[in-house]
């Protein structure tokens, strides 16, 4: 453990795992907005805007996130010059954003999209029954049900972003899996040290989080 | 009865990482003595030996095969422990799994561009140095680049955790490092323009250059600022191993199988063959 006694490696530990916090907050908050706009579209009267989400979570959420991350790099900044930053590491992590966001909506979209089937029609029949429009249905009666049954699923997702920052690696941030083989590489006599603090990072992290989700969900969930 | 099963949880977890850390420790000092090192395992007509398989013109896997000068120096040092070329499994390495794969007998020696240093001596053995490269620049051939000092502000590429790129986090600050888990990205972001330099070691450089897709659109500056001894990692407690590969070495310089190595690979970018100095060559530790 005499490995993260020494500053310099501190620093490169806590950074690393300061950018996956930054990552999976932007990526969530991303995902989630993305994942309802989508979720709302399947659901909708209107052809196009069902195909269209149907569409994305079939081509995203078959996609392996490392080709996505990957595209984010060398096809949307290389290629097509879509830049986001003028510093190199503020420019990786957005476009990290966008691949980690891209890719969870599939999944919240489908997360939402089960939560909806939760919610009785009649809920649905009664709202349009007194004159609301499909928007007001919607927002009104039908996603805040749906979302309190959905916070469990949500939570699975969130926990799944939270580990798959690790892959905005590839394209160059400094983000814990570099971390871990900047400090694998200068130490590589502690290699089973450095990689169980690393995992044990995520660990302490995470399986709270499953827990609180776990609870919320009890709380919020409508008794039915 | 919740608590009993927790504890017995934790006990058993505790005691799988014990038995982990002691089996670790017994590879690391264990089959040094039982083998005899290198010579030992040579005996047997077969070694492993880990190579870089992204290195043009130092390491370069394509299929099953591997080229390169880090691989014609491993046939050299096979052939002087008496194991023929068929005898020796490849099997690639990349920076960060160098010093565990010989710890836990992954491998059996390392020529992959491996710069000797203190921190890495602690746990492996080094031989040679067979070759002296330096820290440089690799740049587009229009590049006003001229060194190090020049780099401020300016965008650099180096693979994440190599000892380039720390060179250029801690004594370039001013320079922009993009870090990527292979050169071949930090080249491909060079000729789309994404950055300005790649920097890595002279000789890796130079073999990216020479590439057939990339011919005359990089040029290395040619101004080391560094200087990384090549050398070949074995086992830490392994010094008999290491004095007879230095031997093994020495003899490559004298009857020209190190020239030809070098002829036959880097030396086709146009550099002469370097003079192997074997005053220069580690006293094993």
């Amino acid at each position: 453990m005499d490995v993260f006694s020494d500053p310099a490696n501190r620093d490169v530990y806590i950074t690393g795992f300061l950018w996956i916090l930054k990552l999976t907050l932007a990526g969530g908050a991303g995902a989630l907005i993305l994942g309802v706009l989508l979720a709302a579209m399947r659901v909708s009267p209107v052809p196009v805007l069902r195909g269209f989400g149907t569409a994305w979570v079939n081509i995203f959420r078959n996609t392996p996130l490392t080709l996505i991350i990957f595209f984010c790099y060398f096809g949307l900044f290389s290629t097509l010059g879509f830049s986001i930053a003028d510093d190199i590491d503020l420019n990786n992590f957005w476009l990290g954003v966008v691949g980690l966001s891209v890719y969870t909506a599939a999944f919240v979209c489908e997360a939402i999209r089960s939560g909806i089937n939760t919610v009785p029609p009649g809920q649905a029949e009664a709202a349009r029954a007194i004159g609301m429009s499909f928007r007001q249905t919607l927002t009104m009666i039908v996603l805040p049900q749906a979302g309190r049954a959905v916070i469990a699923p949500l939570g699975s997702i969130l926990i799944a972003l939270c580990k798959n920052s690790t892959i905005v690696g590839t394209i160059g941030l400094m983000e814990s899996s570099n971390a871990m083989k900047d400090l694998i590489n200068a130490n590589g006599n502690a290699v089973i040290a450095i990689f169980l603090v690393f995992a044990g990072t995520f660990a302490v992290v995470l399986i709270p989080t499953g827990y609180a989700f776990g609870w919320l969900a009890g709380r919020l969930a409508v008794k039915r | 009865m919740r608590i009993t099963r927790l504890a017995a949880t934790l006990g058993a977890l505790t005691m799988a990482l014990a038995v982990a850390a002691c089996g670790g420790d017994d590879e690391g000092t264990g089959s040094g003595s039982t083998a005899k090192g290198i010579e030992g395992k040579a005996a047997s007509g077969k070694l492993v030996i880990g190579v870089k398989a992204d290195q043009p013109g130092l390491g370069l896997q394509s299929g099953s095969t591997y080229t390169g000068f880090d691989v014609e120096i491993g046939k050299i040092i096979a052939k002087g422990l008496g194991v023929p070329e068929s005898g020796i499994e490849w099997k690639t390495t990349v920076s960060a799994n160098r010093e565990p794969y010989i710890q836990q007998g992954q491998v059996d020696l390392v020529v992959a561009t491996y710069t000797i240093n203190d921190e890495r001596k602690k746990v492996v053995n080094f031989a040679g140095p067979y070759f002296i490269a330096g820290q440089d620049l690799l740049v587009p051939t229009d590049s006003t680049l001229t060194g190090p000092e020049s780099l401020a502000g300016k965008r650099v590429c180096s693979v994440s955790g190599s000892t380039p790129a720390k060179r250029i986090q801690e004594e370039h600050k001013d320079a922009k490092l993009q870090q990527f888990d292979t050169y071949s990205k930090c080249v491909t972001a060079l000729a789309g323009g994404q950055v300005d330099a790649v920097t890595t070691d002279d000789i890796i450089l130079a073999g990216y250059a020479a590439q057939e897709q990339y011919a005359g659109k990089f040029k290395v500056v040619g101004k080391p600022f560094s200087e990384e001894p090549y050398g070949i990692g074995l086992k830490k407690d392994d010094t008999a191993g290491c004095n007879k590969i230095n031997d093994i070495l020495k003899a490559a310089a004298t009857d020209g199988s190190y020239k030809k190595a070098w002829d036959d690979t880097l030396g086709k970018s146009g550099t002469p063959a370097p003079e192997l100095d074997a005053s220069k060559l580690s006293n094993c530790a």
